[in-house]
C-alpha cells in the first residue's frame, strides 16, 4: 500500500511584501549601521541599494561602509568589552534568553523580512530559519549559565585552576544564504563567551540583520553587538586583518576563506572558517525494501536538494543511488520534484523561492550548460520557469536533475542552486569511493535500514556531518563544520563556546611558603 | 597541432581588467570552487593574496596571473576557462571591476584533439571571429 505523502494544499495565505499596507514588516527608505547601541551613518555617507530577488526591485538602501566604519565599530566594541567580559554568567545567560524571546515575539516580521531579502520561501523561514535562530540563543544561554572551568590538584600545595575567559573583540563575516540564522550562529556563542562582536552581513542580504537589530538593539549592552554593512572587497579586509580583533570567524567561499586564514596568521589570532561543500546523499538498495513511511522519507531526502533553492553549503547536491533501485527510486523522486511549487516566496504554499541574485542565477545556468557539454543528461528542469506578473523579473530557476558521473565538474563543484547531480553505484565500496572523491567534506547523507551499514559508512565518509536517515536538520547540540577544503572549526555545540569563543587561563597557585632552592 | 590555452579572456573582461589594474595596481586572480563563490574567479590586489608553491598558474589575463588550487585543477583541466564579466556584486573579498559588476568564469569542454595539444601558455585576447567559433 502506497503511503506517499500528498503535498496538501496549505492554508492559502500570502504575506504582503515589506513596506506595503498590511505587511508585518516596515521598511525605511534608508538604514544605518548599528554601532554602540545606536544607528550610525557611515563615515563617508555612501549607501548601496538593496533589492529583493523576488522581483529584482530596489526597496531600501543600506550603508556602503568603508574601512573607517570598521574602526568606528571596533572603537565601540572595545569600549564595551571590559564590562561585558566581567558580566556574570547569570546575566549573560539572561540576555541571550531575552534575545531568543524577542526573536520569537517577532517571528512573523523577521520571517517575512528574511524571505524578502533572500528570496527563500516564508514557509521555510517560519518553520526553520527563525525558530532555529531563537533556539540558538537559548542553547548558548544554557551553555553560558552552566559554563564550568576545572581544577587539578597538582600536589598537596599546588593547584591548577582553569578558567574560560573572553577573547575580547571578535570579527565575524557571514553569507547570504541564511542571513539571520548565520547571524545567530555567530553572535550567540560570541556574546555567550563574554565577547563583543563586529559582524558584517553579505552585501546582497544586508537588511534582515538590521531588522533584527531593531528588535534586540535595546536589549544588548551598547557596543557588544555592532553591525557594519558593505561590500567584502571594501571592508572585509579592514575587519579580518585588523590588529584590534582577537578572532575572525568566516562562513563563505573557499578562496576568501583562505585569505581569512592568511590575515589571521599575520596577527596570530584564531580563525574559524566554514566554506563550501558538495555533499553526497547515498541511498542504499534496502530503502526500497518496503513501500512505507521510511521510503517516503528517503524520497523526500533526495528532493531536499531543493531546500533553500539549493543555496546551502551542505546541499545534498550529489545523489548516489544503488543501481538496483535507481529506476524505481528516481521515478518517485522525479514525480515529487515535478510537484514542487515555485513562486512568490511570501505565499505560504510556495516551496521554492528565487535564487539570491542575478549573479547566482547566471552561474547556475552556466553550470547546467557545462554539465550538458560534459555529457550529463538533464532529467528535469534545466531552465528558468515562466512566472506571472512581478515574479517574471525574479531570479527563479527550476529544480533540476542532471544524470552523469562523479568526474564531471557538475559533480565536483558547488553549484549553489537547485541542481542535483545523480549517479549510481554497485556496492558499498564504490558508494564510499564516490562519496569521498571530492575536495570538500562538509555534509553527507546515508540512507539505509541497516544500522551496521549506516555506521560503517558514517565513520568512513570524510565529512564533518553525516546525516543518517535524515537531512537538513541543524539543531544546536550537533557539531557542524568541515573536513578537507570545507574549512576549519566547529559550530553549534558546547566546544564552540569553550574552544572557539573563549580562551583558557590556567592559574597555577602555590600554597607553600618554601622556595624552590634553585637560586 | 592547434595550441590551446587553459584560460582566455573576452574583450569585455580585457577592458575591465585593464581599467581595474590602472586603479588598483597589479592584480591576481584565483579561481574559487566552493560555496557562494563557486566558479567565480576571485580578484585581489597582487600583494593581498599569498601564492604558495603548490598553486597552479593557468596563464595571464592582461598581464595579471590567474591561479587555481592544484587539487581543483585536476578536476577542471578538461575544460577551458574563459574570463568574462557579469552583472552583480562579487562574492567574498573579491574586487569588483565596476559597481554591480563582477568577474565570472565561463567554461568550455576541450575536444579530445585539444586535450592532446594542451600546453600552458600565456593568455591572449581572442578576435570576435574566434569568439564566435568557440560558442
Amino acid at each position: 500500500m502506497s503511503t506517499t505523502t500528498e503535498t496538501r494544499a496549505p492554508a492559502s495565505k500570502v504575506y504582503q511584501a515589506p513596506g506595503n499596507p498590511g505587511s508585518p514588516v516596515e521598511v525605511k527608505p534608508r538604514y544605518e549601521n548599528f554601532i554602540g547601541g545606536r544607528w550610525v551613518a557611515p563615515v563617508k555617507e555612501q549607501y548601496m541599494k538593496n533589492l529583493s530577488p523576488t522581483n529584482a526591485k530596489v526597496f531600501t538602501e543600506v550603508p556602503r561602509s568603508t574601512p573607517e566604519d570598521i574602526e568606528v565599530a571596533l572603537d565601540a566594541a572595545h569600549a564595551a568589552k571590559k564590562e561585558w567580559g566581567e558580566t556574570s554568567l547569570t546575566e549573560r545567560a539572561k540576555l541571550l534568553n531575552q534575545i531568543a524571546d524577542a526573536i520569537e515575539d517577532n517571528l512573523e516580521m523577521l520571517a517575512v523580512a528574511e524571505s524578502w531579502d533572500n528570496g527563500k520561501p516564508v514557509r521555510e523561514t517560519l518553520a526553520a530559519d527563525i525558530p532555529l535562530s531563537a533556539d540558538h540563543f537559548r542553547y548558548f544561554a544554557g551553555e553560558t549559565r552552566s559554563l564550568e572551568g576545572s581544577s587539578t590538584e597538582i600536589d598537596k600545595d599546588t593547584v591548577a585552576y582553569h578558567f574560560h575567559e573572553p577573547l575580547g573583540v571578535v570579527g565575524q563575516i557571514i553569507p547570504f544564504n541564511f542571513p539571520l540564522l548565520m547571524a545567530a550562529w555567530k553572535i550567540a556563542p560570541a556574546l555567550a563567551g563574554g565577547n563583543c562582536t563586529v559582524i558584517k552581513p553579505a552585501s546582497t542580504t544586508p537588511w534582515s540583520i538590521l531588522k533584527l537589530a531593531e528588535v534586540i538593539g535595546d536589549l544588548v549592552p551598547a557596543g557588544t553587538l555592532n553591525i557594519v554593512t558593505g561590500p567584502g572587497g571594501e571592508i572585509g579586509k579592514a575587519l579580518a586583518s585588523n590588529p584590534r580583533i582577537s578572532k575572525i570567524a568566516f562562513t563563505g567561499e573557499t578562496v576568501t576563506g583562505r585569505l581569512i586564514m592568511q590575515y589571521a596568521a599575520e596577527n596570530i589570532i584564531p580563525s574559524t572558517t566554514e566554506l563550501g561543500g558538495k555533499s553526497p546523499n547515498i541511498f542504499f538498495a534496502d530503502v526500497m525494501a518496503a513501500d512505507d513511511e521510511f521510503l517516503d522519507k528517503a524520497v523526500e531526502g533526495l528532493v531536499l536538494y531543493a531546500f533553500n533553492k539549493g543555496e546551502v553549503c551542505t546541499c545534498p547536491s550529489r545523489a548516489l543511488i544503488h543501481e538496483s533501485i535507481y529506476d524505481r527510486f528516481m521515478e518517485r523522486a522525479l514525480e515529487r520534484i515535478a510537484r514542487i511549487r515555485q513562486g512568490n516566496p511570501l505565499d505560504l504554499s510556495t516551496q521554492m523561492g528565487a535564487q539570491n541574485s542575478k549573479a547566482q542565477l547566471d552561474k547556475i545556468t552556466e553550470y547546467v550548460h557545462i554539465g550538458l557539454e560534459e555529457g550529463a543528461e538533464c532529467l528535469i528542469g534545466g531552465k528558468q520557469p515562466k512566472l506571472e506578473g512581478e515574479l517574471a523579473n525574479g531570479y527563479f530557476f527550476e529544480p533540476t536533475v542532471l544524470k552523469g558521473h562523479n568526474k564531471m565538474r557538475v559533480f565536483q563543484e558547488e553549484i549553489f542552486g537547485p541542481v542535483l547531480a545523480v549517479t549510481t553505484f554497485k556496492d558499498e565500496a564504490e558508494a564510499l569511493e564516490i562519496a569521498n572523491d571530492t575536495l570538500y567534506g562538509l555534509g553527507s547523507g546515508v540512507w539505509t535500514r541497516d544500522g551496521k551499514l549506516a555506521y560503517r559508512m558514517g565513520r568512513a565518509i570524510q565529512a564533518g556531518r553525516v546525516w543518517t536517515n535524515c537531512y537538513h536538520m541543524y539543531p544546536a547540540g550537533a557539531s557542524f563544520g568541515g573536513y578537507k577544503m570545507s574549512g576549519v572549526g566547529r559550530e553549534l555545540y558546547r566546544p564552540t563556546l569553550t574552544e572557539h569563543y573563549t580562551q583558557t587561563k590556567s592559574l597555577l597557585v602555590s600554597y607553600s611558603d618554601s622556595p624552590l632552592g634553585l637560586f | 597541432m592547434k595550441t590551446v590555452a587553459p584560460i582566455i579572456t573576452t574583450p569585455t573582461a580585457v577592458d575591465a581588467v585593464t581599467e581595474l589594474r590602472q586603479r588598483r595596481g597589479q592584480l591576481v586572480f584565483y579561481q574559487s570552487g566552493g560555496c557562494c563563490g563557486g566558479s567565480l574567479p576571485m580578484c585581489f590586489e597582487e600583494k593581498e593574496f599569498r601564492i604558495g608553491d603548490n598553486d597552479v598558474l593557468l596563464g595571464y589575463v592582461v598581464g595579471c596571473p590567474f591561479y587555481i588550487d592544484p587539487r581543483q585543477y585536476e578536476k577542471w583541466k578538461h575544460t577551458q576557462l574563459i574570463l568574462d564579466v557579469g552583472e552583480g556584486e562579487p562574492q567574498g573579498f573579491s574586487l569588483a571591476p565596476a559597481d554591480d559588476l563582477h568577474f565570472i568564469t565561463r567554461s568550455r569542454v576541450f575536444s579530445p584533439e585539444e586535450r592532446v595539444a594542451l600546453v600552458v601558455t600565456r593568455s591572449r585576447v581572442f578576435s570576435p571571429e574566434e569568439r564566435v567559433a568557440l560558442e
